[in-house]
């Protein structure tokens, strides 16, 4: 760890006061939304734990949201936040939120450190728990006059944490039965999440699928986890899913869910989930198994280690050509498509894959875009996407990319963002003016809150209540005023210059590409709807 | 169904909060919850009785489990285990009723605690048939107020629910 964000305020004076003089770099946002978003990002990045500091009252309500989306995303945050005196908690006193109250149900643990003596080993067992096990935010609430006082530095080497276990070993028998059903499959199916890329399991994945010759599938947050090119990747599964990796999960005999949830978004019907599968179960939360489907074998454990234990009972190569034939041609038979006309989002992101070849570390915000930006965009390896997936947080997308443009110098750092979001963190292109921070905005304007618009165009008979962005701002005149240069586009032959020119010039860029403002997200399986029922594009259906 | 699960807590504020606040957010159902401190000050048990099914049941001891202030929780249901609530009842005695009372008393091995002019309070020990059985004996001569506590558990025999870790920093 060395940057934090936040912004000052009363109660967290004398810590900034402090900080100020020491060899830790604070980066001041706008927004202690963008703070707890860019700490999100910078641990998505880098895998280390990402700090964010607010003062009470609302400076700590500022940060729920981004710790809320951390938390459904099971990423390692540390939220500090000020807290009125102890004498004054209790009070309603100035500024005097109950920060540990309120997100208790958003936290994987909180403290309010009531006791200048437990101050350092708090923070201690804060970031050990943060960043262990199934990762999350951990907040630690610190009163004024606790960082007014002095005291022994008491830092105990060993953590009392009784009930608390980060590190489970695989069960051998839960292995064997699991390698016994790999071998017995004929249409075998790897289903991977963000546990793969937490655990650091992309290595294992790869070598399980190739050497047992098994497909894979991702969550959204498994992106990256598994080389997208790679002949064995059939694609995200779920609402915007390819048609291929929806038909698997329907016709398969054996789900390997590896660090995956089985989210609503990714079952679609519950009930019609895999009807045909066994499904192994592998995840670090034992609280994750049988909470939406029954596993037939699960295992609990951190992935990497689970599948090492797994390819260890599995000497020797499978070939399973007929399942991979009927897979190739689900895939030829329904790959991904846009129109040639006009100004296609899907046109951009395939461009800017092109020209950043394949290599950005992309974020994005919540909405059309998102979904253009995981199917268009895909990726060779993990910690390079970063993206919302569980609480859907617009105005995730930039403050996320400034974080990990800060864990990791000299990469490449795209932010594709919507008109709709990147106005509920619009104020952060301020940081990334005052610090330089290279992050390329790229800008996906229709004109619309475009995922609303989408679903009322098709389960709410084209009322387009309340999803038109009739009063937006030219996003270049405001970029400048910034001092963030920027550019507008207007037609498909000014994109590849506009991109050349963002990613050229040094620091941050905006790009405002108005693209075709009805477009739509396909294939789309309505909510609640069984996976294999598409609606599969064009205006006609 | 309605399972008993025992579950020992470390004692740290909010625990009690985040024990409940899970039940609510989760939507389960909680029928009643105990909590008192062990031999041991720094860690308190908890007694608590969830109602559902078993799918219900196992995820809310999935859930609980996970909590770091939830250092080990066993379903003893099914365990041979001696269950006792306590409740106190103020019901209405006139002179001329308090003799049939006091035979309702004896009966449950139940106690007259406090005795005013036209009231009694009883004490009453025993599992949730029980307490239910003295509260409709008595319901006839007008119940004033009960206050009843949750069910607290201990296995019987010399086995414990003991508090051996395997946390982290347990044994490193
Ligand atoms: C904070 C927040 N508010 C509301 C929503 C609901 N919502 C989901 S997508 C969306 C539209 C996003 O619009 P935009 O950012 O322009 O992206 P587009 O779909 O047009 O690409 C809305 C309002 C949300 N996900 N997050
Ligand atoms: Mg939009």
């Amino acid at each position: 760890m060395d940057t934090v964000f936040g912004i000052p305020g009363g109660s967290v004076l004398p810590l900034y006061h402090e900080l100020a003089v020491a060899s830790i770099r604070h980066i001041l946002t706008r927004h202690e939304q963008a703070a707890a978003h860019a700490a999100d990002g910078y641990a998505r990045a880098s895998g280390k734990p990402g700090v964010c500091i607010a003062t009470s009252g609302p400076g700590a309500t500022n940060l729920v949201t981004g710790i809320a989306n951390a938390y459904m995303d099971s990423i390692p945050i540390i939220a500090i936040t000020g807290q009125v005196s102890v004498a004054m908690i209790g009070r309603d006193s100035f500024q005097e939120a109950d920060i540990t109250g309120i997100t208790l149900p958003v936290t994987k643990a909180n403290y309010l450190v009531k006791n200048i003596r437990d101050l350092a080993v708090t923070i201690h067992e804060a970031f050990h728990v943060a960043a262990t096990g199934r990762p999350g935010p951990v907040l630690i609430d610190v009163p004024k006059d606790i960082t007014t006082q002095r005291a022994a530095f008491h830092y105990p080497p060993r953590l009392h944490l009784p009930g608390y276990r980060s590190r489970v070993e695989p069960h051998a028998l839960q292995v064997a039965q699991a390698a016994a059903a790999i071998q017995a499959a004929t249409k075998p199916l790897l289903f991977i999440g963000g546990g793969v890329i937490t655990s650091g399991a992309h290595e294992e994945v790869r070598q399980l699928a190739e050497e047992q010759d098994i497909p894979v599938v991702m969550s959204m947050m498994g992106k990256g986890a598994f080389p997208e090119q790679h002949p064995l990747f059939i694609g995200m599964v779920g609402m915007h899913g390819t048609a291929a990796a929806n038909y698997a999960i329907c016709e398969t005999d054996l789900i390997i869910g590896v660090g995956v949830r089985f989210d609503d978004r990714v079952t679609g019907k519950i009930e019609a989930f895999a009807p045909k599968a066994k499904i192994i179960h592998i995840d670090i939360d034992a609280a994750e198994i049988g909470k939406v489907v029954a596993a037939h074998i699960p295992i609990v454990a951190d992935a990497r280690q689970a599948l090492q234990a797994l390819l260890a009972k599995l000497p020797g190569k499978m070939e399973r050509p007929a399942w991979r034939q009927q897979i190739k041609r689900w895939q030829e038979e329904n790959p991904l498509r846009y129109e040639q006309c006009g100004l296609k989002p899907q046109y951009v992101i395939e461009e800017l894959y092109h020209l950043t070849g394949g290599r950005a570390i992309i974020s994005t915000d919540v909405g059309q875009h998102q979904m253009w930006a995981v199917q268009y965009y895909p990726l060779e390896r993990p910690r390079a996407f970063l993206s919302s997936c569980g609480l859907g947080t617009m105005g995730f997308g930039v403050p996320a990319a400034m974080g990990a443009a800060i864990a990791r110098p000299g990469e490449t750092v795209v932010a594709i963002s919507g008109d709709g979001s990147f106005q509920m963190n619009i104020q952060e292109l301020a940081t990334l003016s005052h610090y330089r921070i290279p992050v390329k905005i790229v800008l996906l304007n229709n004109g619309y809150l475009g995922m609303v618009r989408q679903w009322q165009e098709f389960f709410f008979d084209r009322r387009y209540a309340y999803s038109e962005m009739a009063g937006n701002p030219d996003f270049v005149k405001v970029a400048e005023a910034y001092r963030v240069p920027g550019r507008r586009v207007t037609t498909r032959e000014e994109v590849v210059p506009a991109l050349q020119e963002a990613l050229e010039t040094e620091g941050p860029f905006l790009l405002d590409v108005l693209i075709d403002r009805e477009e739509n997200v396909f294939p789309m399986v309505p909510p609640g709807g069984t996976l294999n029922k598409m609606v599969t594009g064009g205006r006609q259906e | 169904m309605k399972r008993t699960l025992s579950v020992l807590v470390e004692n740290r504020p909010g625990v009690l909060t985040r024990v409940a606040g899970l039940f609510s957010r989760r939507g389960y159902n909680i029928d009643s919850l105990a909590v008192g401190r062990t031999e041991n000050p720094s860690i308190s048990r908890m007694t608590i009785v969830v109602d559902g099914d078993e799918q219900i049941i196992e995820q809310v001891s999935k859930q609980l489990n996970k909590l770091i202030d939830v250092i080990k929780l066993s379903d003893i249901t099914d365990d041979p285990h001696v269950g006792r609530e306590l409740v106190l009842i103020k019901v209405n005695a006139e002179p001329a009723v308090r003799g049939e009372i006091m035979q309702i008393v004896d009966i449950f091995r139940a106690r007259i605690v406090d005795i005013a002019r036209n009231s009694l309070i009883i004490e009453a020990t025993g599992d949730a048939d029980k307490i239910d059985a003295i509260e409709n004996s008595l319901r006839p001569f007008g119940i004033r107020e009960v206050v009843r506590t949750g069910k607290i558990a201990m296995l019987r025999g010399a086995k414990t629910r003991g508090m051996e870790a395997s946390g982290d920093g347990a044994g490193e």
